[in-house]
C-alpha cells in the first residue's frame, strides 16, 4: 500500500462508485425474477395476438397437412377434452401430483433451508459437505424412483421422497449462497446496539439472504415438479398422477388427452414461475 | 487515573494538560492492535493513547490504513485490542455499550430492505425498547427527512442516507457519538452541508464526539481538538487544539489562519508517513 496520503487532496469532489455486481452463486438465476410485466394495451394486445396465432396456426397447419391426431393432436381437440373431461379424467390425477409435489417441496425445502443456515456458520463444515450437495443437485432424482418404490412401496411416499431430494438441495445451494453474504458493517451495526447472535441472524443475515432463498425455492419448485411427474412416469402406481396419465394415454395412442395433460403440467410450471415472480417482487425488490 | 502521555503530547503542552486533566469520559491507554494474516502480522495501532473530555468534539485524522477505524471500533467495543485498554467513564470497555455509545458508520450503512423509518427503528428493536417518536420526528424534521420516512435507502441520495444514519444514532440519545468517516463517500459540496448540519445537531446536545476522517479541512472545521495519527502502524503524531469560535461558519475555512493550519497539519501527516516507512 502506498504511504503517500493521497486522500488528503480533499478539494476534488468524489462521487460514489457504482456498486459492484453481487456474487449470485454458481448459477445466476436472478434473471428469472426480474422480468418486466406487460403494462400498456399494446403490449397486452400483442401477447394475446401471438398466443392466438400460435394456437390457430398449429391448428391450420395440422388440418392442411391432414396430420392424424395420433401423430400430433389438434389444439382444438386438446382443449375440448381438457375442458370437457377435466373433472373426470384429469382433476383426480392433478391432485395426486400436487399432493406429492407440495409435501415433497415442503419437507425438502425446510431441511435445505435449515441446513444452509447451519453449514454456512462454519466454513470447515461447508467445505466437507460441499461435494455431497453438488452431487445431489446434479443427480437426477427421477433415477432413484424405481429404487424408492421398492423401498417404500406403491403409496405416496416414494415420490414425495424424490421431490424432497430434488428440491431440497436446490434450496440448500442457493440459500447457502445467500447466507454466505455476510456484510460485516451491518453485523457491526447490530452488534453496536447489543444484538445477540440470534438477533443478528434474524434481522441481518436472514433478510440479506432472502433474495437468494426465494431464487432457491423457485428453482427447487421447478425441479420438484419435474421429479414428481417424471417419477410417476418411470414407476407408476395405481394412485395415478399426471405422469402416470402421460404413460397411460400415450400407450392407448389417445394423443389429444396426452396433450391435455401436457398443457396442465405446463400451466403448473408457469403458475410456479408467476407465484415466485410476485414473491420476489414483494420480498426481494430492494436488491433489484 | 494515571495516563502515560505520548511523546507528541509532551511536545504540545496544551494537549498534555488536557490529557492530564483526568476527568475524561473516554480514555484510550497504550492501545495496540496487531492483525495476524496468513503471511504477516500487521500492526494497525501502536501504543496509542487519547483522552476525550465530556462534551468535547475530537477529530482523529490520518492517512488511510493508519488504524483510525481500528481505534474507533476498539473504543466502541466492537473488537478487542491486542494490548492496552479503553475506559468509558472509568470502566473498561470489553464489548458493545449500546446504552452509552452511538456509532455512525462509513457509507451510511442503512439496511436496504428497510425503509427509512424502519431503519431508524432498528436500534430500538434490537434493544427491545419503545421508539421515542417525538425525538425521532424532531430529528427527521431537523435533517430535512420528514417526508422520506417511507422511502427506501436506494431511493435517497448519499447525503440523505448519511443524514438518516446520523438520525438513527442520535435517536438513541447516546452520551458518546463515535463517527467513522461518515462523509467519506460524499462529494465536497454535500460534505460541507453535512458538516454544518452535524455541528448544529451537536451544539444542541453537546455530546462527547469522536470523529474519524482523512479530510484535514473537515477535521479542523468540526473539532475542538484534532489528533493526528501517523501512517501504519498508527501512532499519535501530534495533537492540535482548534481555537476557532463556535458556531462555526463556512467562511471561517477561507481565512488565512485556517489555511495555515491545514498546511501545518498536512506537513505533520506527511512527516508521519515517512516515519512510518522507515519503521517498516
Amino acid at each position: 500500500m502506498s504511504q503517500v496520503p493521497t486522500e488528503l487532496r480533499d478539494e476534488i469532489p468524489s462521487f460514489e462508485a457504482r456498486p459492484e455486481a453481487r456474487d449470485r452463486g454458481p448459477i445466476d438465476w436472478t434473471g428469472l425474477t426480474s422480468v418486466r410485466t406487460a403494462k400498456s394495451a399494446l403490449e397486452i394486445g400483442t401477447i394475446v395476438a401471438l398466443a392466438l396465432v400460435v394456437f390457430f396456426g398449429i391448428e391450420a397447419i395440422l388440418r392442411l397437412t391432414d396430420t392424424p391426431d395420433f401423430v400430433l393432436p389438434k389444439p382444438i381437440n386438446v382443449v375440448k377434452t381438457l375442458v370437457g373431461d377435466f373433472g373426470s379424467l384429469y382433476a383426480p390425477h392433478l391432485w395426486v401430483t400436487m399432493e406429492e409435489f407440495v409435501l415433497g417441496l415442503a419437507i425438502g425445502s425446510t431441511i435445505g433451508l435449515v441446513l444452509a443456515a447451519v453449514i454456512t456458520q462454519k466454513p470447515f463444515v461447508e467445505k466437507v459437505v460441499a461435494p455431497y450437495i453438488v452431487a445431489m443437485v446434479t443427480t437426477p432424482m427421477i433415477a432413484l424412483v424405481p429404487f424408492l418404490r421398492l423401498k417404500f412401496g406403491f403409496g405416496l411416499s416414494p415420490i414425495v421422497f424424490a421431490v424432497a431430494l430434488a428440491a431440497g438441495p436446490m434450496v440448500l445451494i442457493n440459500a447457502a449462497t445467500g447466507f454466505r453474504r455476510t456484510d460485516l458493517a451491518k453485523i457491526a451495526l447490530a452488534r453496536s446496539y447489543g444484538a445477540s447472535t440470534f438477533q443478528i441472524f434474524r434481522k441481518i443475515r436472514f433478510p440479506l439472504a432472502l433474495p437468494m432463498i426465494i431464487v432457491g425455492y423457485m428453482v427447487g419448485s421447478i425441479f420438484g415438479l419435474l421429479t414428481a411427474v417424471g417419477g410417476e412416469m418411470v414407476a407408476a402406481s395405481e394412485r395415478g398422477g399426471l405422469g402416470q396419465r402421460l404413460v397411460f394415454f400415450s400407450s392407448l395412442v389417445q394423443m389429444d388427452k396426452f396433450g391435455a395433460v401436457i398443457l396442465i403440467i405446463a400451466s403448473l410450471g408457469v403458475g410456479i414461475y408467476v407465484l415466485f415472480y410476485f414473491v420476489g417482487k414483494r420480498w426481494a425488490s430492494w436488491e433489484a | 487515573m494515571v495516563l502515560e502521555p505520548g511523546p507528541a503530547e509532551v511536545l504540545n503542552p496544551a494537549a498534555a494538560l488536557v490529557v492530564a486533566a483526568g476527568n475524561d469520559r473516554i480514555s484510550v491507554v497504550g492501545a495496540s492492535k496487531v492483525y495476524e494474516t496468513k503471511t504477516a502480522s500487521v500492526h494497525a495501532l501502536e501504543n496509542f493513547s487519547l483522552g476525550v473530555r465530556d462534551g468535547e468534539f475530537v477529530c482523529v485524522l490520518g492517512p488511510s490504513g493508519c488504524g483510525k477505524t481500528t481505534l474507533l471500533w476498539a473504543m466502541s467495543g466492537l473488537h478487542a485490542l491486542s494490548s492496552g485498554h479503553v475506559l468509558l467513564d472509568g470502566e473498561p470497555v470489553t464489548g458493545p455499550r449500546p446504552e452509552k455509545i452511538g456509532m455512525v458508520f462509513q457509507d451510511a450503512n442503512l439496511l436496504p430492505w428497510r425503509n427509512l423509518g424502519e431503519n431508524i427503528a432498528f436500534p430500538f428493536e434490537i434493544k427491545g425498547t419503545k421508539p421515542d417518536r417525538d425525538r425521532v420526528a424532531a430529528l427527521l424534521a431537523e435533517t430535512g427527512l420528514a417526508d422520506f420516512e417511507k422511502s427506501f435507502p436506494r431511493e435517497l441520495s448519499g447525503g440523505m442516507q448519511q443524514r438518516a444514519s446520523i438520525v438513527r444514532a442520535l435517536a438513541q440519545d447516546p452520551a458518546v457519538l463515535l463517527m467513522d468517516e461518515p462523509f467519506g463517500a460524499l462529494d465536497a459540496f454535500t460534505r460541507d452541508e453535512m458538516n454544518l448540519l452535524l455541528l448544529k445537531l451537536w451544539s444542541e446536545s453537546r455530546k462527547t464526539a469522536v470523529f474519524v476522517t482523512h479530510n484535514v479541512a473537515e477535521a479542523i472545521f468540526l473539532a475542538d481538538r484534532v489528533v493526528v495519527m501517523t501512517a501504519r502502524p498508527g501512532r499519535l503524531a501530534r495533537t492540535f487544539v482548534i481555537e476557532l469560535p463556535r458556531p462555526r461558519t463556512v467562511e471561517m475555512t477561507f481565512e488565512p489562519g485556517f489555511i495555515e493550519l491545514i498546511q501545518e497539519i498536512k506537513a505533520t501527516v506527511e512527516g508521519g508517513g515517512i516515519h512510518g516507512l522507515e519503521v517498516e
